[in-house]
């Protein structure tokens, strides 16, 4: 009795909001691409975005061979968007409510036209400056959170583990190096 | 592709806005909620990664059994395999750093600009400015390569 209560305690502590929104959130983007793939036998990953969009600006050979691709990966951003903003308008603006959905305490909310927004307290030059890295490793490194990390680990690719592998570890170490240089937030 | 199917685009877009539903429903469209997972404060991210993850694994695995091509493209259903080499394990490191220094990547951020977060897009101009300061440096160093050869 007192160690599964200790249990429970660690358990909580280590997910203070649940993993119901987890849960459910990697669902639906599994649901969106698996959309994708039985449609068209795509399966998309969100970074090569970057690059095919840069081809509509220059003319780069590294750009130019996204030029099949850039018109459907310019729709499937805006899908992103639109979609992250029908979540604003109904769960996070409370106008649809279920208690798989954890709202949490992090960044500021705000109201425009009855709809809840909402935005970080992440300094700028963090956002800038790791902006830039996330530009060049994911393009350098054939992929990101959903190209390898979905995706590739979806389709059991050696390639996109050995990825996902190296990028989580790496952040891992960069968030507690920057933590404790007193950067927050 | 110009001859594509009519509803290639619609059906792209119903995807992306599954997607990114998803990506604010799970907060990483927050940069403070996957710092929070690095700084081993609130380990839910992997619940999204890899429920996605399985997601898609199945459909992957289930349907070329199924079909042969997609309607749409008449592409054949593959897994998404790259090969591997040095650049997996460099690009993955520079965009660890960068991924732990901002708590955001590319799909995250597009669905951070739907929350409302405008001040995201520091961070997609700087996604834009890195992938083109890798595009740049690597065509040249393509064009180099080729160019004793279109020489003679």
């Amino acid at each position: 009795m007192a160690t599964s209560l200790v249990l429970l305690q660690a358990v909580a502590e280590l997910f203070p909001n649940g993993i119901s929104r987890y849960a459910v959130g990697g669902l639906l983007v599994g649901l969106g691409t698996v959309v994708i793939y039985v449609g068209t036998g795509i399966p998309a990953g969100a970074s090569t975005f970057l690059e095919s969009t840069l081809s509509y600006v220059s003319d780069q050979s590294r750009f130019q061979r996204y030029v099949g691709s850039r018109d459907w990966r310019v729709v499937f951003t805006a899908g992103i968007i639109l979609g992250a903003l029908a979540f604003a308008a109904t769960v996070q603006s409370g106008v649809v409510t279920t208690s798989l959905y954890e709202p949490g305490t992090t960044g500021q909310l705000y109201e425009v036209a009855g709809v809840t927004l909402w935005t970080t307290d992440v300094q700028p030059w963090r956002l800038f400056l790791g902006g830039i890295l996330v530009g060049i490793g994911t393009r350098v490194g054939k992929g990101c959170t959903s190209g390898h990390g979905v995706c590739g680990v979806g389709s059991a690719s050696k390639t996109s583990l050995a990825g996902v592998a190296t990028f989580l570890t790496v952040a891992i170490g960069t968030a507690q190096v920057v933590a404790a240089l007193g950067v927050s937030p | 592709m110009a001859d594509r199917h009519p509803l290639f685009k619609p059906l792209v877009f119903v995807g992306g806005l599954i997607f990114g539903f998803g990506l604010g429903f799970s907060h990483m469209a927050r940069p403070e909620v996957v710092v929070n997972f690095l700084l081993f404060e609130d380990l839910g991210l992997p619940f999204v990664m890899f429920g996605a993850a399985i997601v898609s694994g199945i459909a992957f695995a289930l349907l070329p059994r199924i079909r042969d091509t997609a309607p749409l493209t008449g592409s054949p259903y593959e897994r998404r395999l790259k090969p591997f080499d040095r650049n997996v394990l460099v690009g993955g490191a520079v965009f660890g750093v960068g991924w732990g220094l901002s708590g955001i990547c590319p799909g995250a951020a597009y669905a951070s600009l739907g929350v409302g977060n405008v001040t995201i897009l520091w961070a997609l101009g700087g996604m834009f400015v890195g992938a083109y300061a890798q595009g740049y440096w690597r065509s040249r160093s393509e064009a180099r390569d080729a160019a004793p050869a279109s020489a003679d």
